[in-house]
């Protein structure tokens, strides 16, 4: 699979999650409810390839590797992501944050508040953007790339 | 003598406040006594004062307790000398003071060093660092297929002469316990300097300088009810005065000119700057708290609990134990089938079990054992039962989740 392909197949898995698993973890009440949507999100999503599992794609600062892929559409000047993690609730955080940002222009990402992408959630109690995680590394990394294209 | 887990237990203030929470994570850190925290907070409200300088009486009564506590250490280690125990700010610093200290000294280009598949980043960055500058060769003992270090590859590789011998006494992943008494004397016997790293061992057994035999010895002061920040090399009178010293300045120095200094005497040249007075107050209140305790029903209720632990992991489907059962100071390393380890933390962080996930600083093991890391469960002797029931509810759940 290319670099392309993999920004493409992720496209509807990611408008999918928003508008289903995002709200019903929101919705739910337990937290093992809300886990147990999120550790299988993942699982609608691709994986990355060995040959797209590349060092510069690498986000640093994760207990766990996980990569970050990158499309900008100079034209319609819209985002789009690609992400895979080892870790099962790294990528399910991250999917919850990108289905809110995939696919959008530079004009609409400026208003968003990244700190609040997951607040809605519930899941803060314990799972917080953290080091550990590396949330924070990631939705770093997508803030620099947003700031490089306009 | 019995135990009495609950009397002992309140001795930490940390669990009336955390009540709800299980820590497991005593091998990262333990938790404090009162007593601990007690002595540095007077040793602050009372008799703060910096060390060895001082023209007035409070400074000499600050030196008075922070050199008593140094006189603790240096009888519960069953010391020769009590100059042979030196401060540092922790296992780590004293690595990094002793890979530093024999470079040039004892160890020349050329020369050979020994560690083990099973060490710390802690004794082994230090070591690596300092042998490429200098063009010191790295020998690692392997593991056995029971992860156990393979006395006779250790055997084998002491005929290549090394100058120097380091390993630690437990494992900080798998608990494991080497046998380092006759390690000791097999590398002695090949004209080796061993190094104990005692970051693990410590609270499991308290060593006896004397009867171990080794040159060397490190430990960090908080992985035994002790501050962070403190720690303590032992060595060998004559060894730790040839060491080069990793830091300069401050009470090490006897004289100085801009044509060269003199250097002060054991311990104090090998303690540059204002030492963590309060610390060593601290590790020293830890110790003598411990004297409180019967160090054998201690050992003999945390096996208790990690028998039990060890029995109901087993019994749970999907889990799979890489730390063996026996000769364990109560560690648990384990892994849930196809599973990253940070996955597993996650949900057992969300029911409030405090565990550590990853390589642990030891990847090479991790290298040797063809995995991504492990969740390590570690005892301290203030778990009690229930946290042990509640720990093994939570893995099933959390096996149960990840379905």
């Amino acid at each position: 699979m290319t670099a392309h392909e993999l920004i493409l197949q992720s496209k509807a898995p990611y408008t999918a999650i928003a508008k289903h698993e995002l709200p019903a973890i929101a919705a739910s009440s337990d937290w093992q409810n809300k886990y147990r949507i999120l550790m299988n999100l993942g699982k609608q999503l691709p994986v990355f390839s060995s040959d797209l599992q590349r060092d510069e794609l690498l986000i640093a600062g994760c207990d766990s590797k996980a990569w970050l892929l990158h499309q900008y559409d100079g034209i319609t000047q819209k985002h789009y992501w690609a992400f895979d993690s080892e870790a099962r609730v790294v990528k399910g955080l991250v999917a919850l944050a990108i289905c809110q940002l995939n696919g959008l222009s530079n004009t609409e990402l400026a208003k968003i508040d990244f700190t609040a992408l997951l607040r809605p959630l519930g899941l803060y109690q314990n799972i917080s953007p953290s080091r550990q995680n590396g949330l924070q590394a990631v939705l770093d990394k997508m803030a620099e790339q947003i700031k490089a294209a306009s | 003598m019995s135990f009495d887990v609950e009397a002992f237990r309140a001795e930490f203030s940390f669990f009336q406040q955390h009540p709800d929470w299980v820590y497991l994570d005593s091998a990262a850190t333990m938790h404090k006594p009162d007593a601990v925290i007690k002595a540095e907070v007077e040793f602050y409200q009372q008799h703060n004062s910096n060390v060895h300088r001082g023209a007035h009486q409070l400074s000499q009564q600050a030196t008075q307790l922070f050199e008593q506590a140094r006189d603790t250490v240096a009888l519960a280690l069953n010391v020769r000398r009590r100059e042979e125990i030196i401060w540092t700010s922790g296992a780590t610093e004293a690595l990094n003071l002793l890979a530093c200290g024999l470079m040039g000294t004892v160890l020349k280009p050329g020369d050979r060093i020994l560690l083990t598949c099973l060490e710390h980043h802690a004794n082994i960055v230090p070591w690596q660092f300092y042998c490429q500058q200098h063009g010191v060769l790295i020998d690692v003992v392997p593991l056995t297929n029971e992860l156990e270090l393979d006395i006779a590859a250790f055997q084998q590789l002491l005929e290549l002469k090394p100058k120097v011998v380091a390993m630690a006494e437990v494992s900080n992943v798998l608990g494991t316990i080497s046998p380092v008494a006759q390690l000791v004397q097999l590398a002695k016997a090949a004209g080796a300097i061993t190094v104990i790293d005692g970051a693990q061992g410590i609270v499991w057994q308290r060593p006896d300088m004397q009867a171990l035999d080794a040159d060397f010895y490190v430990f960090s002061g908080h992985k035994l009810y002790g501050p962070t920040g403190i720690g303590v090399l032992y060595g060998r009178y004559e060894l730790l005065n040839n060491l080069k010293p990793l830091r300069y300045g401050g009470e090490m120095i006897k004289t100085v000119s801009f044509t060269g200094t003199t250097l002060n005497q054991l311990p104090y040249k090998l303690e540059a700057g204002t030492p963590n007075i309060a610390g060593a107050i601290g590790l020293a209140a830890a110790v003598s708290w411990l004297n409180n305790f019967d160090s054998a029903a201690l050992t003999a209720h945390k096996q208790q609990l990690f028998t039990e632990l060890y029995l109901g992991c087993q019994a749970i489907k999907g889990l799979q134990l890489l730390s063996p059962q026996q000769n364990n100071v109560g560690i648990l390393a384990l892994n849930i089938k196809g599973e990253h380890p940070t996955d597993v933390a996650a949900l057992l962080n969300e029911q409030k079990i405090a565990v550590r996930a990853g390589t642990h600083c030891a990847m090479p093991l991790f290298q040797a054992l063809q995995l991504p890391g492990a969740v390590r469960l570690s005892l301290a002797a203030y778990n009690n039962s229930h946290d042990i029931k509640r720990t093994l509810k939570a893995l099933e759940q959390t096996v149960e989740l990840l379905q």
